[in-house]
């Protein structure tokens, strides 16, 4: 057991957890922040993505002794009002289905549209090809992330 | 036990019969609100935000009105992605002509005397709940015309009602739902005889697009599913189950696994045996522990040595081999037309193959998780289910309770896929929570869900087709092997039920003159269940793909060679072909769901045309099709592949054509078909599970791979057929023509016909 002082969603927390418990664990079980996912345990499925310092992490297999000084940033700190234009594409596509996966996706999606404010989609398939939904809303995903970059979206 | 399977009758619904007023029952027993023997429209009190007392209108169980206008309606059906919670209830506020805006959905518990079937499979939901749902909110719209025709004193013919109001027609006269409710509350509730249902042209919702309810609480992480469920002093156990099914603990060495801090203890869950059942967990070893990561390094550390029974030398790779040569012989005849062995003797030209498909895992990115608390004989649990009443009948039992001492809460499911039609994890939340006296939640690993499935059997069937002298398609042979989900029931079970073989065997709708159905032995050696569209799966992969080959012996292409096999316009039946087999029509009298030639000759057109079938490609690329009927929704599919120089597999575009009836939420049906494509792409090119002594190999995503988005179909473009039928579901039926019309375009563009899955263009 350790104890760790961080930043999550701008907000400190100061945590007495053992050295290689996941974040992901850390924000869901001790925290308290349930939008963040546990799909696979071994960053095979991108339902735990989260942000650190603006980039995509798989939580589930980040230790929280690996995190230090770095700001984290879940789907519950991604946006005010859940007014992200990622979000805000999702919604306009009406990308989910059951929705477990969903806010993985849209992690991953804006670390991606950061990295690369107008993404081919080509490059979108290969940043997201560690985000599995198993209900298939691949594609409106896609579009969802061209509309989010500005890229005109033809209807498919 | 109430687990049925996906095809099953079930108890048919009608909205003013005593098993939808049991809320109006119990209060009329506490307030005598009974005059002249009709029932009043009045259910009870709730409060607003600021606890100022409204009055509520609740002739029905599914949906009241509130004095400050708020409509709640009733969700009663599990929702995992297929858009439930907003169909059924966009039904009944379409009907009532509510105000979307101003309602509320609630999701029910499970209870099945309280509101009927809520066993979530088999694309029943708006099949089986179209009508009922419809006469609900016409019920409260006529109690509300009523209302405003007492107050206005006009008679109720020139009412009508719209956006939360009634408004008089002609007349810029209007008013408020909720300022109806003091006035509706002295009126008798009206019967279902009474009412009219709108026409198709009133609709507002039914057939249009409306968005899913929970669509931004999703967006914004703040939906809550089975994982999310918390409640205080909640522990959370994680299970070393035996890897092999029926075994069980002989012992446990549990000191290192102690020795983590945060576990609280251990305990041994005694399971099913054999056989496995669909209602009793695994046996295995809990760790209870105050955080998922506690439990789940605890259990790792658990040292236990399995009794493991009588399934620890299965393999199935040496079973698929030995059912290769089982399927070679004749087999139980389960249905016959003509004489087969004739037409075969006389044929011109036998085609004969064989098809393997694998053992399949749901793999729902949510695993299995349920809540328990269990306290002075009561229990109330919080879980991922698609069937609560079944999951409460199994935990009542297993604690000894009566059900009515079980209050069965339903979240949000990420993924069920018929996986969660099963109680086994509720279970062990139930028996954890009252041997430890603490509130349990048992929540699986991504291992543990794929090692410990109800999985989709593996397959193994020979196909003979016969071509006369006249070109015709002259007989039919279809044999069939596969564990059957009755063994996870009862082991002596070895063939499969008339339920498995209606699936896209027993159901051969083409006129052939000869036709031969036939099942063999296979025994079941792992927990066998059902996954979205069951046999539907391998069965329409190797009819479909033969049917490809027939057309290409016969110098046809496969739409025509289907069109003409579909032969005149009729309803087809079954049972008289059938041998000691029945034909369950998905639970329906097939006078009620007939099978439709026409219909399916229609769909079959429209995917042609959309598709451009016949144009020509480019070399690599090519089209093939399938059409099959399932769960009593007619689809017919083109696949469009492009096969590289390498052999690598890309799908720019898939062509589904659908008639389901009148459709319901159009973007909902859309989204199962787009969903259902890429959900049949993981099996056709990715998934298998295989199992060496007893123990399933694959264990994460890794092993047992599905579909990501580089390799993933590209466009999905669905058409849907206009049609007043009653509607029907679409959840299982985009799944079975896809793989087949993928292998057809791989052969199509290779020269390459696909035997096995999953699809291996290197071997």
């Amino acid at each position: 057991m350790a104890k760790y002082s961080i930043l999550v969603n701008g907000k400190k927390h100061d945590v007495d957890v053992m050295e290689d418990m996941p974040l992901l664990w850390v924000l869901r079980d001790i925290i308290g922040l349930k939008g963040t996912k546990f799909g696979c345990g071994k960053a095979l499925c991108g339902a735990c993505t989260v942000h650190l310092n603006d980039t995509a992490i798989r939580s589930c297999s980040f230790p929280i002794s690996a995190i230090g000084y770095g700001k984290v940033t879940t789907i519950e700190g991604l946006s005010e009002a859940g007014d992200h234009p990622v979000q805000e594409a999702w919604e306009k596509f009406v990308v989910p289905q059951c929705g477990y996966c969903q806010t993985g996706q849209i992690m991953n999606a804006a670390a991606l549209l950061k990295k690369n404010a107008k993404p081919s989609e080509q490059e979108i398939e290969q940043a997201m090809q560690g985000n599995l939904c198993r209900c298939g809303t691949y594609n409106r995903i896609k579009a969802a992330i061209l509309e989010a970059a500005g890229t005109p979206v033809t209807a498919g | 036990m109430n687990i049925l399977t996906p095809f099953q009758k079930r108890k048919t619904a009608r909205v003013d019969s005593e098993i939808f007023s049991v809320s109006r029952r119990d209060f009329l027993k506490t307030s005598g609100l009974l005059t002249g023997g009709l029932i009043l429209g009045v259910s009870f009190f709730s409060c607003d935000s600021k606890g100022k007392k409204l009055a509520t209108l609740a002739p029905n169980v599914y949906l009241s009105v509130a004095s400050d206008g708020k409509v709640t309606i009733v969700a009663h059906r599990s929702e995992m992605g297929q858009g439930i919670r907003t169909s059924l209830p966009l039904i009944i506020a379409d009907e009532m002509g509510a105000d979307w805006n101003k309602v509320e959905i609630i999701q029910a518990e499970g209870d099945e005397k309280k509101y009927g079937n809520q066993n979530t499979d088999g694309s029943f939901s708006v099949r089986m709940f179209y009508k009922p749902m419809r006469e609900a909110g016409a019920i409260v719209r006529l109690l509300l015309l009523r209302a405003a025709a007492k107050e206005w004193q006009i008679d109720v013919t020139k009412l009508d009602t719209q956006n939360g109001q009634v408004i008089q027609l002609g007349s810029s006269r209007k008013k408020d739902f909720g300022d109806l409710v003091q006035t509706a509350l002295s009126l008798p509730v009206p019967k279902v005889s009474e009412i009219k249902l709108k026409d198709r042209q009133h609709f507002n919702m039914i057939g249009k697009e409306t968005p899913i309810i929970d669509l931004h609480d999703i967006v914004t992480g703040k939906a809550v599913f089975g994982i999310d469920a918390i409640v205080e002093g909640m522990k959370i156990a994680v299970i070393k189950r035996c890897p092999v099914v029926g075994g069980s603990v002989k012992s446990v060495n549990d000191r290192k696994a102690l020795a983590v801090p945060g576990v609280v203890k251990v305990i041994t869950i005694k399971g099913a045996g054999l056989p496995a059942t669909l209602s009793r967990p695994l046996s295995g070893v809990a760790v209870i522990a105050e955080n998922t990561w506690a439990a789940i390094k605890a259990r790792d550390l658990l040292e236990v040595e399995w009794e493991l029974g009588a399934n620890a030398s299965y393999n199935s790779a040496i079973q698929i081999e030995e059912l290769k040569q089982v399927v070679g012989q004749e087999g139980t005849l389960r249905r016959k037309r003509g004489d087969f062995d004739a037409a075969k003797a006389n044929a011109k030209k036998v085609i004969e193959h064989t098809y393997i498909a694998p053992y399949l895992a749901h793999a729902t990115i949510e695993p299995p998780c349920a809540l328990a608390i269990v306290t002075n004989g009561s229990c109330e649990i919080w879980a991922c289910t698609q069937n609560p009443q079944g999951a409460r009948d199994a935990v009542a039992k297993e604690l000894g309770v009566a059900a009515e001492k079980v209050k069965m809460n339903v979240t949000l499911l990420g993924g069920g896929f018929g996986r969660k039609s099963k109680p086994d994890f509720i279970l062990e939340a139930a028996i954890l929570a009252k041997e430890s006296g603490l509130p349990i939640k048992v929540q699986w690993t991504r291992e543990d869900d794929i090692r410990h499935d109800y999985y989709h059997a593996m397959s193994v069937q020979r196909i003979v087709a016969t071509i006369d002298s006249q070109n015709k398609l002259s007989g039919w042979a279809h044999h069939i092997a596969n564990p059957s989900i009755s063994a996870t029931e009862d082991q002596a079970v070895v063939q499969p039920s008339d339920g498995e073989l209606m699936l896209g065997a027993s159901d051969f709708p083409y006129n052939v003159p000869a036709i031969n159905i036939a099942t063999h032995d296979a025994k079941a050696h792992l927990r066998i269940g059902w996954l979205r569209s069951v046999r539907n799966i391998p069965q329409v992969f190797a009819a479909a793909t033969m049917l490809d080959e027939i057309a290409e012996a016969r110098g046809l292409d496969a739409v025509a060679n289907a069109l003409e096999l579909l032969g005149e316009d009729r309803h087809i039946t079954f049972e008289q072909e059938l041998i000691k087999t029945t034909y369950p029509n998905y639970g329906e009298k097939i006078e009620d769901y007939p099978w439709e030639t026409s219909r399916m000759k229609k769909v079959i057109e429209r995917v042609a045309k959309e598709s451009g079938w016949g144009k020509s490609m480019p070399a690599g690329s090519a089209l093939g099709f399938a059409a099959h009927k399932s769960f009593l929704t007619y689809v017919a599919c083109v696949v469009e592949v492009k096969v590289s120089q390498d052999k690598k597999i890309s799908i720019p575009n898939v062509y589904y054509a659908v008639d389901c009836g009148l459709a319901v939420n159009v973007d909902r049906i859309k989204s199962q078909f787009e969903g259902g494509a890429q959900f049949s792409a993981s099996f056709a090119l990715k998934s298998a599970i295989t199992v060496k002594n007893g123990e399933v190999e694959q264990s994460n995503f890794d092993g047992y791979q599905i579909i990501r988005m580089p390799d993933s179909p590209k466009q999905i473009h669905v058409y849907i057929l206009d049609s007043d039928a009653k509607p029907t579901g679409v959840g299982e039926p985009p799944v079975p023509p896809f793989t087949p019309a993928l292998c057809n375009a791989i052969y199509a563009a290779t020269g390459k016909r696909i035997y096995t899955l999953p699809i291996d263009l290197t071997v």
